[in-house]
């Protein structure tokens, strides 16, 4: 294990898997020269060269579609999205294309594609650069989408993504890039599809994602000291969604609190509670929650942007609400 | 654009222009027969025919090699019988049944067939295009330009050529040079629009200009003029990764899709249409020259009839898929914990509910 970063698990991902398979390459805007917006490319394009690392134009619908039908031949392209905002401009290739080729096709193409893209708000970037879009993908059969919360992860479910022959989307955070845990030296493939359970406890569940995954975690360990036990579950994945973990957890707790950066209405905690209530319906002792974002455009305005995403406040009053003192 | 009856045919091989014709009447007797089976239930959805567009189909399949690669659009069951696809399986296919070349999965629109290096046909409007130009790219990855470097070719519509996937796709190639021939097949409507409303350019060709990327319109009636435009093109793409944006120019004889009863059109189209018809025009080109005798194309119609009767028995008697089998092919590696529930079914979160 060694202490490192979000952003320099990613990159050694990269790094080791572009090292590892020939066919892996790496497609997306400013990823080489600039060495990526976020710098998660840093130094690939000076150690793999032009034709592994591949600038692009402005033009996410071609240079996405140029990956999926390089997937279809057999390459394994790791497009980066500069951020998921961007993706809507592709999302006719991705839905379209990379979830529906396999079966269009009766079998007879793959599209060992991935996507890395990241989300998040509270950069003040305002609205149409601030948004958790990831759902829009996660409803599609024939995409997986996965969403590290740790570096670990990062690590893990990057590695197992590329290894796919499935399309991945990795959903990244910014507001996760700089922070830092344990990795696993050497060789990491995490598998998709699994929950993870960040701490365990027996009064509640809070369940959580990418940066909302973090700050249940956080608020779990401050209410230990006021002796509320809650269990913090990281879905890791939301296409395919481990609900057997989720649900296991809360017939245990008997409770649910579910957080997400992302608009509350059809939102993954609508999606978590039904399978709640018509899963573990006989073990619930208060209504499951959500704590979501303000369904609104994201304001530029410091305030405004504060008031409208989830924090640890938002989390902590809700938990208390559901939770008898 | 060169006047069909002026192509030199002494220069061709016999057997080859009477294989060209053969496989154009084919297209046309498939194709009359899907229309037919279209209004007899036994095709759904939509379904567009290439009736009137043979000599493209097999003037462009013509130029293609083996090791080439095509992608097509959503009018494609021509170009998938002349790459080499079994018209049993393409028929089973439009009746949604087991033996189709995707499994009953694609239908019409949606025809795959890896084998002949058919990446299949596309039902929105321009989205081959990115994916051609990424097999394109992948092509460039792997091979060294060269004059038996495979090639890959996109077909696309003439109204496609107002979209954004287009443009960006056109830019990608020519910036990256990649080996692909884009062909605009231009049947001078989109849907129910001429090409001169719908394209500020409709001499659609010149939209290469901007990417710098040779382009040329040609006759589409003529089979022999579209297949040597495309070998052309083709020729530049393996030997100097140089992309091509080709225009075939012809006329779709029937609507849209088979519901499309094409009011649009006016008695003078009509007219054009039965006077420049490719099937028969061909034939008597042929018959004139003297590379074909009334009863050899006569016995060839009866041959294709008698082949897209097989392929119509084949399809009927194909099974329908198996409803066990609606999650299969949905994921290369289906992945543990993915809901599997038909409408109806509880969502299983694991243990007692």
């Amino acid at each position: 294990m060694t202490v490192i970063s979000y952003r320099q698990a990613l990159h050694d991902t990269l790094r080791a898997e572009l090292r590892r398979d020939e066919n892996v390459l790496l497609i997306g805007e400013e990823i080489g020269v600039f060495e990526g917006s976020y710098k998660i490319t840093a130094g690939l394009l000076a150690e793999f060269g032009p034709r592994r690392v591949r600038d692009t134009p402005i033009c996410e619908e071609g240079f996405t579609g140029v990956a999926i039908g390089a997937a279809m031949m057999g390459l394994r392209p790791v497009v980066e999205i500069m951020t998921i905002n961007f993706s809507l401009l592709a999302i006719d290739q991705i839905v379209n294309n990379a979830a529906k080729l396999r079966s269009l096709s009766g079998g007879q193409v793959s599209v060992p594609l991935v996507i890395r893209t990241p989300g998040g708000g509270g950069q003040q970037l305002s609205a149409t650069h601030s948004q958790n879009l990831e759902v829009f993908y996660a409803h599609v059969p024939g995409l997986k989408v996965v969403a590290p919360a740790t570096p670990a992860d990062a690590k893990g479910l990057l590695a197992a993504a590329i290894r796919d022959d499935d399309p991945v989307l990795v959903l990244e955070n910014l507001a996760l890039y700089n922070t830092k845990g344990e990795v696993p030296d050497g060789e990491h493939v995490a598998e998709t599809g699994r929950a993870a359970v960040l701490k365990p406890g027996w009064d509640v569940t809070i369940v959580g994602y990418s940066r909302a995954a973090v700050i249940a975690l956080d608020v779990a360990r401050r209410l230990e000291g006021d002796g509320i036990s809650a269990e913090v579950v990281d879905l890791r994945s939301l296409r395919p969604l481990d609900r057997d973990t989720v649900c296991a957890s809360v017939r245990k707790t008997s409770r649910a609190v579910i957080v997400e950066d992302g608009w509350l209405s059809y939102g993954t905690g609508a999606e978590i509670a039904a399978t709640i209530q018509e899963s573990a319906f006989d073990y619930l002792d208060a209504p499951v929650r959500r704590v979501a974002a303000a369904e609104v455009p994201l304001p530029y305005a410091k305030p405004l942007e504060l008031a409208a995403l989830p924090d640890a406040g938002a989390i902590t009053r809700v938990v208390r609400e559901v939770v008898p003192r | 654009m060169t006047d069909p009856a002026g192509t030199d045919l002494t220069r061709e091989d016999p057997a080859v222009l009477r294989e060209y014709y053969r496989q154009m009447a084919l297209i046309r007797a498939f194709e009359l027969r899907a229309a037919e089976m279209y209004t007899r239930a036994k095709i759904g959805g939509y379904c567009h025919l290439n009736l009137g567009e043979e000599a493209t189909v097999v003037g462009l399949s013509a130029a293609l090699r083996g090791e080439d690669y095509l992608f097509a659009t959503y009018r494609e069951h021509g170009y998938a019988l002349a790459r080499g696809a079994d018209p049993g399986r393409v028929m089973a296919e439009l009746f949604g049944r087991t033996d189709g070349l995707s499994r009953g999965r694609g239908g019409s629109m949606h025809l795959f067939d890896t084998d002949n290096r058919l990446l299949g046909g596309y039902g929105i409007v321009g989205g081959q295009i990115p994916l051609a130009t990424g097999a394109a790219f992948a092509l460039a990855y792997k091979n060294a330009p060269g004059p038996d470097a495979p090639a890959v070719m996109c077909l696309l519509g003439d109204a496609t050529t107002n979209i954004g996937a287009f443009h960006e796709s056109l830019n990608l190639a020519a910036l990256w040079r990649l080996p692909a021939v884009y062909v605009i097949v231009n049947n001078q409507l989109g849907m129910g629009t001429p090409v001169d409303a719908a394209s500020a350019e409709p001499e659609l060709w010149k939209r290469g200009c901007s990417y710098r990327m040779p382009g040329q319109r040609v006759d589409g009636n003529d089979v022999l003029t579209v297949r040597d435009a495309a070998r052309a093109a083709l020729d530049r793409a393996r030997a100097e990764h140089q992309p091509t944006l080709l225009e075939t120019i012809s006329y779709r004889l029937r609507g849209h899709s088979v519901v499309d009863p094409a009011r649009y059109r006016t008695a003078e189209d009509t007219e054009r249409l039965r006077r420049e018809d490719p099937l028969p025009a061909f034939r008597a080109q042929l018959v004139d020259s003297g590379v074909l005798d009334d009863k050899t194309a006569v016995d060839i119609e009866a041959d294709v009839d008698k082949a897209v009767a097989a392929a119509v028995d084949f399809a009927d008697a194909s099974p329908a898929p198996d409803v066990t089998t609606l999650f299969d092919h949905v994921y290369t590696n289906p992945p543990p914990g993915m809901y599997r529930g038909l409408p109806g079914d509880p969502v299983n979160g694991g243990g007692p509910a």
